[in-house]
């Protein structure tokens, strides 16, 4: 169903020059798409350096950029990271703490998300976070917003220039599977204005819709958790992702799903080799 | 006749409410200092005639004011204010598109440098206007800020 | 136990002293509504924000729910150096305060 899907839009997405438009999502490999996303992204947006993408619009947008540079000085993220250290730092109800699950500390952005052979999933650093809380008698925290998002900021921190790395494992039917669901959502148009994410962030990035300017898909992950000003806090990807289908006017996944966590390990690859940088402000 | 003094000292603050720690009553004199006339006036010109005596500051431009020419989100727009003039004692910053323009104001202390860098909600398009008050006189310098409405729930 | 709202960074260049701090606060302006009641949040929102260094008053900025969220500050001043203290605290209309102190480095 999902090749009909992707083949269907691709008839009707006649983008010249966009080869990413014209294929199905088993056509390529996830090394042939890696080249094929950075290759279109760099020409599309000439004289960015690849790890710059990090920063999203405000790689390419020079006007939004002086505000975001003095956010960013002294960020509204800030004590939230401090939070987030003082959870890692706290013993749970049994007396272990969070660095008996990541025994090689909070610096764990690199790890994820990741394929998960033996259980046959893609695991999420949130997912990881509370089934080491659950696993120590705790209450797994909400996946948005909230607890979470500080103790993932903390990590995120501890993280920073960490090179984004996601393995699609050779030979693992299952693995690729994963990673071509999460790209035939990516390409996939939805709801009652029916874009897809690619609609507005490969096809019309950089370009205007109203007044915002449409971020690259190249780099989108790195910089999560993110204090949004319009969120007034912190906000997990699948935050995101959720607020994103609502724009469209789609129903949205559950954060933490089977169809976000596909879609955030198509998304994070597509990123590998960029540099992790969050948590991040953005409007 | 001190002890009496000191007694009637205790009983009259704990009435006004004293503080005991953080985060409960403070004596109704400290918060009766807030300019509520000004802060509550729903034009630049009314806020200004409260807060300084003087709705018609002269232009200067020797007030800096760095603000983005537009805003990405109202809700956050960084602004700064540098004023060169000589014996700058408060800078007070309006947004005229707001429902209450003074947004807010500064006493300089002894030492204090004419500079000044906060982050304000911009209700709509308008402009960020800057006043300076020094050796008894009121400067002003005003920058345009677009606000926009974003099209990703911006 | 109650963390400070206040983070300070205070620098000291050729005599002058570079004061940023970022105050953890909602700065309701009491004229937004709840989406999920309809009925408007309470104005909640920092009115004062008092600085020292070494005893004396050095700044003292007064402001409204215009501000933004967690309000960021920044300002300059001379007559403080590399080790001394400064002291910044502020008062909300509610009642509500909290002060913390920091080294010039």
């Amino acid at each position: 169903m999902k090749k009909q899907t992707v083949a269907a839009l691709t008839a009707g997405l006649l983008i010249a020059g966009s080869a990413l438009a014209n294929h199905k999502a088993t056509d390529s490999t996830p090394a042939e798409d890696l080249k094929l996303y950075r290759d279109y992204f760099m020409k599309k947006f000439p004289g960015v350096p690849l790890n710059e993408f990090q920063n999203g619009v405000y790689a390419i947008d020079k006007v939004s950029r002086d505000s975001w540079e003095a956010i960013e000085e002294f960020p509204p993220y800030e004590p939230m990271i401090e939070d987030g250290e003082e959870m890692w730092n706290t013993p749970f109800k049994n007396g272990k703490t969070y660095a008996d699950c990541f025994p090689d500390g909070p610096a764990q952005r690199k790890n994820y998300p990741h394929w998960d052979a033996k259980r046959g999933m893609v695991v999420t650093l949130p997912m990881a976070v509370n089934e080491c809380r659950v696993k120590n008698g705790e209450k797994p925290l909400k996946w948005a917003k909230g607890p979470i998002t500080r103790i993932l900021a903390y990590m995120a921190y501890e993280s920073r220039g960490q090179k984004t790395n996601v393995v699609i494992p050779e030979g693992d039917a299952a693995a690729l599977a994963a990673y071509n669901d999460g790209k035939s959502f990516y390409f996939a148009r939805r709801g009652q204005l029916n874009f897809s994410c690619a609609s507005c962030h490969v096809e019309s990035a950089g370009q205007h819709i109203r007044a915002d300017i449409l971020s690259p898909a190249l780099g989108q992950t790195t910089g999560w958790p993110v204090y949004r000003s319009k969120w007034g806090e912190l906000g997990t990807l699948h935050r995101r992702f959720k607020g994103c289908n609502k724009q469209v006017r789609a129903r949205p996944f559950k954060p933490q799903g089977r169809q976000y966590r596909n879609l955030e390990y198509f998304l994070t690859h597509m990123s590998n080799g960029i540099e992790f940088n969050g948590p991040s402000a953005r409007k | 006749m001190k002890e009496l003094n000191r007694r009637l000292f205790l009983k009259s603050s704990l009435a006004a409410g004293a503080v005991t720690g953080t985060g409960l009553l403070l004596p109704k004199a400290v918060l009766a200092k807030w300019p509520a006339n000004a802060f509550h006036s729903s034009t630049p010109d009314e806020a200004l005639e409260k807060l300084l005596g003087n709705a018609h500051p002269v232009e200067s431009g020797a007030i800096k004011i760095k603000a983005p020419d537009i805003a990405e989100n109202g809700a956050v727009v960084p602004v700064s204010v540098t004023s060169g003039i000589s014996g700058t004692e408060s800078i007070s910053i309006l947004s005229t598109g707001n429902p209450t323009p003074l947004l807010f104001s500064a006493k300089l202390g002894p030492g204090a440098k004419g500079f000044v860098s906060t982050r304000i909600k911009m209700a709509k398009t308008g402009k960020v206007v800057a006043v300076v008050k020094a050796n008894g006189k009121v400067y002003q310098a005003s920058k345009a800020v677009k606000v926009t409405i974003g099209g990703c729930g911006g | 136990m109650a963390k400070s709202s206040i983070k300070i960074r205070a620098k000291e260049k050729g005599g002058v002293v570079t004061l940023k701090t970022l105050i953890t606060h909602p700065m309701e302006s009491g004229l937004r509504k709840n989406k999920k009641t309809g009925k408007l949040i309470p104005a909640h929102f920092i009115e004062e924000v008092t600085c020292e260094a070494n005893g004396k008053k050095v700044f003292v900025a007064e402001m409204s729910g215009g501000v933004s969220k967690n309000p960021y500050l920044s300002f300059k001043f001379t007559g403080a150096h590399k080790g001394d203290e400064v002291k910044l605290s502020w008062v909300d209309n509610q009642g509500g305060s909290d002060s913390a102190t920091a080294k010039i480095r």
